[in-house]
């Protein structure tokens, strides 16, 4: 299987989240919690089943990631944009006509 | 006073009480007393969306009619709840993209003070209703569309029989031989015409894009007044009790008005329509003039003398000559003319308005255009009502705020939904190849002669970006975990409306870019004088733009 790592939104802010080692919910897909095995992912969506309880976070799903840098890079384009913010700059205040 | 629906004591109160029960809904869910499943329909029917990155909030802005005043609260929205940007969309509403769910109550509290909600944006309900967005003002038009829509707007809002609908439902009205409002690509178009003298409605059903697009069919040329609603009313009850719920792809009025045929459709509404039809729904003549009271032409100034001042300034400045020629049309009204304003400079998002431009936009329509904005469904905004000689002023100042590209219409003029940059739903990006064709095709002078061309752009099936309707449409997908862009050709969202075909094998996302422009160079080789690019490939067929694209490959 490819390693994963648990992402969601946060509940009250909808801002992407990944589970952390440390348990916490964090902003940063480098610092999340790799699974690598069934097991381990499996422990992962168990944990986020109880920070949707604790109202922390909504939505959790399984992320495919590489790991070769030690730090998780997600795999998927998607995944990739949910980590970083979109592509294109939002519109600027000095636009020329 | 402005000429838009000015909410009673009713309407406040109803969308006060609405923001309160959000208010208490939220509450409920953040302290876990209602669960996402719970809350999320709930959320939904306030427009609130939970999208790749955050919360999005959907504001409606009815037929895109949007007062100074109202735009100014947007410009303060965008400042207070998100990243001072918001993004105006297809259906002539406005999203902002980065809203926390705890905030949303107080946003809405704030939308309210100034007459706005963001009911029915989202669900399986009737939608903003959508309308020409030179109504009112267009030397063409046979009436306001917006009285009509706005009667709609009414009878639909919090329609209890069509609160749960198989699916979302988009009407659209029109009250010109041009539409300017996709009608054919609608749920419901419904155009304003006149018989022997008298007004009346040709009603045009199950049309739409998505993963199934089809042409609406018109199941009635010529509709009274008075029977307006009644009609609708019958065609949203057979939609409501044939429509599939078994397969949401499935859902939409245009399959079953397809399953069906548009005459055994029509014969059911017509049937169900003869039961309602002498019932309550009729139009009293005395409401229709209560709304249409509301849309009073401004106190436009009696401008007998035509007024040359800008005619003189064109001549010695070609940038507001080629702006006039193309970013300004024909009003109604002698001495006045109706200014687009485009949300699309070379290189931006398209549909995209800082608050700071908003603000502006704002002060500009209170002192040139009686305080009113419209919205269109290709991602500009309008001032409709400016008088000529204060065209070069208003010129400088949309320039001062970058917004005075003249390119409305033009191939720069690019429809592109969100596409994967924001949207939870999107298989691929589609605002850096909006801003990559208009980038490469910035030239102004090229764009005035390839002449109207509409390049639109959706970032997955569900075609937000109306690329079913493009002259040039385009489509990502995801393939293998690359994005692809299926070019199709030969679409119209006009009166003669068309879908277009898919021209061959998908393009990579730099390969898109020069595919457009082969386009552009292979019809600028093939057209006769003066013939649009429409009406090229309608003549022409694929084969010659395939040859282009694919021969030497």
């Amino acid at each position: 299987m490819t390693t994963q790592v648990v992402s969601a939104n946060r509940l009250d802010n909808g801002r992407v989240v990944y589970l952390a080692p440390s348990g916490q919910w964090i902003g940063a897909l480098s610092e999340a919690e790799v699974a690598h095995d069934a097991t381990a992912a499996e422990s992962l969506l168990h944990r986020a089943a109880t920070a949707i309880i604790d109202r922390l976070i909504v939505g959790p799903y399984l992320i495919s990631v590489t790991a070769a840098t030690g730090r998780p890079q997600a795999e998927r384009l998607r995944e990739q944009i949910r980590a970083t913010g979109p592509t294109v700059a939002p519109a600027h205040h000095d636009r020329a006509a | 006073m402005v000429a838009i629906y000015h909410y009673d004591d009713a309407d406040r109160t109803l969308v006060r009480e609405r923001v309160a029960q959000f208010r208490d809904q939220v509450d409920r869910r953040l302290s876990g007393a209602l669960t996402e499943e719970e809350f999320r329909p709930l959320r939904l029917m306030n427009g609130l969306y939970l999208q790749l990155h955050a919360y999005m909030l959907r504001v409606a802005i009815p037929y895109g009619t949007v007062s100074a005043d109202q735009m100014r609260v947007l410009a303060a929205i965008a400042r207070r709840y998100d990243r001072d940007y918001g993004h105006f969309t297809t259906r002539q509403n406005i999203q902002f993209n980065w809203i926390k769910l705890e905030e949303t109550p107080d946003l809405l509290h704030d939308l309210a003070q100034v007459d706005m909600h963001a009911i029915q944006t989202s669900g399986n309900v009737i939608r903003n209703v959508t309308a020409d967005h030179y109504a009112g003002a267009a030397a063409d038009e046979l009436d306001d569309s917006r009285i009509y829509a706005e009667i709609i707007r009414q009878w639909s809002t919090l329609h209890p029989e069509f609160s749960f609908l198989p699916r979302k439902f988009k009407i659209a009205v029109t009250a010109s031989a041009t539409d300017r409002a996709a009608l054919k690509v609608h749920d419901i178009g419904v155009r304003l015409h006149e018989r022997d003298g008298a007004p009346g409605f040709e009603v045009m059903v199950g049309g739409g894009q998505g993963r199934t697009p089809m042409i609406a069919k018109t199941i009635r040329d010529f509709l009274p007044e008075h029977d307006l609603l009644s009609y609708l009313e019958a065609i949203l009850r057979v939609y409501n009790r044939q429509g599939r719920r078994d397969n949401k792809y499935k859902a939409r009025i245009k399959i079953l008005v397809h399953d069906l045929g548009a005459a055994a459709f029509a014969a059911k509404v017509e049937a169900e329509w003869a039961e309602i039809k002498d019932g309550p729904l009729g139009l009293p003549e005395a409401e229709v003039a209560r709304i249409r009271h509301h849309f009073q032409p401004p106190a436009f100034r009696d401008l007998d003398a035509p007024n040359s001042l800008h005619v003189a300034k064109a001549r010695i400045d070609p940038a507001f000559a080629r702006w006039l020629r193309i970013n300004t049309h024909a009003h109604k009204q002698p001495g006045y003319a109706i200014v687009d304003v485009s949300l699309k400079p070379v290189g931006g998002i398209p549909g995209d308005a800082t608050a700071d431009q908003m603000d502006a936009l704002a002060d500009i329509a209170a002192q040139y255009s009686f305080d009113e904005i419209r919205v269109t469904h290709t991602q500009n905004l309008v001032l409709p009502h400016v008088e000529e000689g204060a065209l070069h002023a208003v010129w400088q100042a949309l320039g001062r705020h970058g917004l005075a590209t003249p390119n409305v219409g033009l191939a720069s003029d690019i429809i592109s939904c969100p596409g994967m940059d924001y949207c939870s739903l999107a298989t691929a990006r589609s605002i850096p190849i909006a801003q990559a064709i208009s980038t490469r095709l910035a030239d102004l002078d090229a764009q005035e002669d390839l002449g109207v061309l509409g390049i639109k752009i959706s970032g997955c099936i569900n075609a937000c970006g109306h690329h079913h309707v493009g002259h040039i449409g385009i489509l990502g997908l995801e393939k293998n975990g690359q994005e692809y862009y299926q070019l199709t050709l030969g679409g119209d969202p006009g009166a003669d409306a068309s879908l277009g075909e898919v021209i061959g094998k998908s393009f990579s996302a730099g390969g898109i870019v020069d595919a457009v422009e082969k386009i552009t160079v292979a019809y600028r080789a093939l057209r006769t004088p003066g013939e649009a690019f429409i009406d090229a490939y309608r003549r022409l067929g694929p084969a010659p733009f395939k040859e282009t694209l694919y021969a030497a490959a």
